[in-house]
């Protein structure tokens, strides 16, 4: 089985992580920028931390194959001061034309402020200016429906922004519908506890149909799976689904939405 | 897959996982303490489980996270901590 992980922390991984990927299938690892467990004390924390995606990760992943691709942004955790997110978006352009960068993200919401909103509306003004992809966050349990919800808001808002140029990621039962409905991709997320499991993302599969949506592991320094699409994959397989099911599913979709930047190259 | 084909590949851990629910309940309940806003949107959220298909066919997941979900639309004035508690204190 082939497969792309359109989502991995893959700083907050071992090597071993980078090994076990590669055994399962998977041919290219994307990283979105995140919170590290605290807050940087300064935007030269970001500039360390952009470098670490755009230079050092692809390196670890070639060693076993991987191609390694990133996406650039403040996440939305550290989001609350917004002359500090102001200094930190201002480091973007300098390192958007990396060969490995795909677009602007994980942008989005975490606790639905309006600081949060401020700088989600500024990133999305970067990525409309610099003509990039875009992934969002949605936050986290209970605060999702509203997040998404707010999130829409601001995308619709900004009317340079093509849906098809966003996908929406963590979504669950209560939010995949008014993402799609809208013309976004959506991502679905395998979590153990607080997103999803890989048998409700084959039910939203069933529900909703396999357009426009993705499954990834987001595996990072908390609990969590880095071969958890393998798992889903085996799930559909378990359902009787075939493998072209899958395949599109696990591989075809991401690369139709990832291709989209003319830096996403398998070969 | 038909219901037998579901029922027999999902059946035994549903089961598993009914049981788990049941003693979760059981152990808050011989704690010493009251309810919090969690348990009872916990509670409420129980009651969807076993209700009638909706119109459009079965959503029991989808209203199991709306009764855990803010509700509410407009944006917070500050953001006062990072995490989430996974139950919206506002609710109840």
């Amino acid at each position: 089985m082939r497969y792309i992980e359109p989502h991995a922390h893959m700083v907050s991984r071992t090597t071993d992580d980078y090994h076990r990927l590669a055994l399962a299938g998977c041919c290219a690892v994307c990283e979105p920028a995140f919170w590290a467990g605290f807050d940087r004390s300064s935007p030269a924390g970001f500039y360390d931390y952009f470098r670490q995606l755009t230079e050092t990760e692809p390196q670890r992943a070639a060693k076993f194959g991987l191609k390694h691709f990133c996406w650039l942004c403040l996440n939305p955790k550290e989001s609350e001061d917004v002359k500090f997110a102001a200094e930190v978006i201002a480091l973007i352009p300098e390192f958007i034309g990396r060969p490995n960068v795909l677009g602007i993200g994980e942008i989005g919401l975490n606790k639905n402020s309006r600081n949060e909103l401020a700088v989600l509306e500024m990133q999305v003004d970067l990525a409309a200016r610099l003509e990039q992809l875009i992934l969002v966050h949605t936050p986290h349990l209970e605060d999702k429906l509203k997040g998404t919800r707010l999130i829409l808001d601001v995308l619709k808002n900004d009317r340079r922004i093509r849906p098809e140029r966003v996908v929406i990621d963590h979504v669950e039962e209560h939010t995949v519908g008014r993402v799609l409905d809208a013309g976004f991709w959506a991502g679905m997320t395998l979590y153990p506890e607080t997103k999803s499991t890989p048998a409700r993302a084959v039910d939203i599969l069933e529900n909703y149909g396999r357009e426009r949506l993705w499954l990834n592991s987001a595996c990072d320094w908390g609990v969590s799976d880095p071969l958890a699409v393998p798992q889903a994959a085996q799930e559909m397989r378990r359902r009787g689904h075939g493998a072209a099911f899958v395949d599109d599913v696990v591989f075809g979709n991401p690369q139709r939405f990832l291709g989209q930047s003319p830096n996403f190259k398998l070969d | 897959m038909n219901r037998r084909q579901v029922l027999d590949l999902y059946f035994l851990e549903a089961r598993s996982k009914l049981i788990d629910l049941a003693a979760f309940l059981d152990r808050a309940e011989r704690a010493a303490g009251a309810d919090d806003f969690r348990l009872r949107a916990f509670r409420a959220a129980l009651t969807h489980l076993n209700g009638p298909a909706k119109k459009h066919g079965p959503r029991r997941a989808e209203s199991v996270l709306l009764a855990f979900s803010d509700p509410t639309t407009a944006p917070l004035p500050r953001a006062t901590a990072k995490g989430a508690t996974g139950a919206w204190p506002g609710k109840t």
